[in-house]
């Protein structure tokens, strides 16, 4: 075999989905720069290196925009989320009506099965508004 | 300051435009080839004499090869660049490379859709997003919601700021009778209108319709042979920034600011020196984001600037002078026409819309979720 060993093992979107469905939230992290990657690749968005690590994410985050998707008898929120390593991730904020989502809420992250594995989040306990 | 060797070096010879928005029984390469025909006999060049094929359509992963099939053209440079609404603009900068470098000759960016006539909804090439679909955004619409609620709370603006675009782009397609949307718009009826994703109403996104269009470039001295006067390209300019909106760096800034400076830095001049805009309104929050990073108005001051009625007809910046996406025509993927429209007005061929005496023309297209974008800056014979 004369692949590079650096990129052996299952990919960094199988390696993301596996965990999620284990229950573990994971995070990619650059060895050279610091930077958080999300969503998973295999190189860092920020120095461009490939020397990238998985840890936990700390699940806290800021919402950084919302918006209400209005169906006929069902609205939901959909926001961007700016999690506390840096990235921002695409979720949905529950445990509050839609529309008071507000940005800059302060919010932290369960993963749910529905029934596929999948982050959401809801305000934090006494977090700021 | 030294000319950049671009500058001026290829023109825009002949423009096509089915104005068919809703025509049943039509495929999308019907509209291309129609708009194709179109576009060829505006400058008297033959079928035969095209050599450099650029298209992009919604609906197909191999548009270059049906296109040269159907048109039986001879291709020798071929460009099938897909990002989305803005891929023609792309197209547009490879076209005046490769006249540039001799690659073709006679180069033919075209496109068809059918999106209205073939049921209505937008038509998106098979690219799966997972980490979006489990939250179900609405596709485009949530993304550009998102970007116009950051908007509004970054710097203030109103939904009365965006429905000031839309009122703008209507009263432009009313002096339009090629126009598919006309008759009278108010800012009440846009903010009274059904909310899709928040803040982003129905009438704040823009038309579906069929469509074609096309535009045939040659290099500069064939250009001025030909049948109408040639509209020259001056500067163009792309960038890219991401393909889904959470990996935007600021959704308030779009890479609009990087395509725009290439552009301007290629024809020389800045956004005072711009007669006429077309910027891709795909939503009303685009055209506030593009007037901004192009340099029409300051960061986080086009709700204002709109609502002074700066870019409606009478204003000081005639902006999307067709009626735009908005009101004029929108078949999917409408970069093409902010081309078209920059041309007519540049040739003085535009009736009761027309800018008088326009000379420079900016057109900017967006592809994505503000995710591709491209500049072109057009300039006529007193240009160059
Ligand atoms: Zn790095």
């Amino acid at each position: 075999m004369s692949t590079d060993p650096r990129f052996g093992g299952p990919g960094p979107d199988e390696v993301w989905r596996t965990a999620l469905d284990e229950g573990r939230f994971l995070l990619q992290h650059c060895r050279t720069c610091h930077a958080c990657r999300f969503p998973p690749a295999m190189v860092c968005g920020a120095c461009g290196s490939s020397d990238l690590e998985w840890k936990e994410a700390s699940g806290s985050g800021k919402v950084y925009s919302a918006t209400t998707v209005r169906e006929r008898d069902n609205s939901y929120n959909v926001s961007l989320i700016d999690l506390a390593e840096g990235a921002r991730m695409m979720s949905s904020v529950g445990g509050v009506a839609p529309d008071e989502v507000r940005i800059g809420m302060e919010v932290r992250a369960r993963i749910v099965r529905e029934p596929e594995a999948i982050v959401l989040f809801e305000p934090k306990e006494g977090g700021a508004w | 300051m030294v000319s950049h060797p671009l500058r001026g070096r290829a023109a825009i010879a002949g423009i096509g435009n089915t104005k068919r928005w809703n025509a049943p029984g039509r495929t999308p390469f019907d509209q291309m080839q129609e708009a194709a025909i179109l576009a060829l006999e505006d400058c008297g060049i033959g079928l035969k004499d095209v050599d450099g094929l650029f298209c992009a359509i919604s609906s197909s992963g191999l548009p270059v090869l049906n296109a040269a099939e159907r048109l039986g053209v001879s291709v020798r440079h071929a460009d099938g660049t897909m990002v989305g609404g803005a891929s023609f603009l792309f197209h547009l900068q490879n076209a005046v490379s490769a006249l540039d470098h001799g690659l073709c000759d006679v180069a033919l960016v075209c496109y068809g859709s059918n999106q209205l006539s073939a049921g209505g909804r937008l038509v998106s090439m098979p690219d799966p997003q997972p980490y979006e679909a489990p939250y179900r955004p609405r596709y485009p619409i949530s993304s550009y919601a998102l970007a116009a609620a950051r908007h509004m709370h970054d710097y203030g603006t109103t939904r009365e700021n965006l429905a000031d675009v839309a009122v703008a782009a209507r009263a432009w397609a009313n002096l339009n009778p090629d126009a598919f949307a006309r008759g009278p718009l108010t800012r009440d009826e846009i903010l009274s209108s059904r909310m899709v994703s928040d803040p982003i109403t129905r009438a704040d996104c823009c038309l579906v319709t069929d469509g074609g269009a096309a535009l045939v470039l040659t290099r500069a001295d064939r250009a001025r042979d030909l049948a109408k006067p040639p509209i020259y390209v001056l500067g163009t300019g792309t960038a890219i920034s991401h393909r889904q909106i959470a990996a935007m760096p600021d959704l308030t800034t779009t890479a609009a600011v990087e395509s725009g400076r290439r552009a301007y830095d290629m024809a020389g001049v800045g956004p005072s020196g711009i007669d006429h805009v077309m910027v891709y309104d795909a939503f009303t929050v685009t055209t506030l984001l593009f007037l901004e990073d192009l340099g029409f108005c300051s960061k986080g001051e086009g709700g204002a600037f709109v609502s002074s009625g700066a870019i409606a007809p009478g204003g000081a910046l005639p902006v999307n002078t067709n009626g735009g996406g908005l009101s004029c025509n929108h078949p999917g993927m409408y970069g093409l026409f902010t081309i078209i429209e920059a041309v007519e007005q540049l040739r003085g061929d535009c009736g009761e819309r027309q800018v008088p005496g326009a000379e420079v023309a900016l057109a900017h297209a967006n592809g994505g979720v503000l995710s591709s974008q491209a500049t072109a800056i057009l300039g006529t014979a007193a240009t160059i």
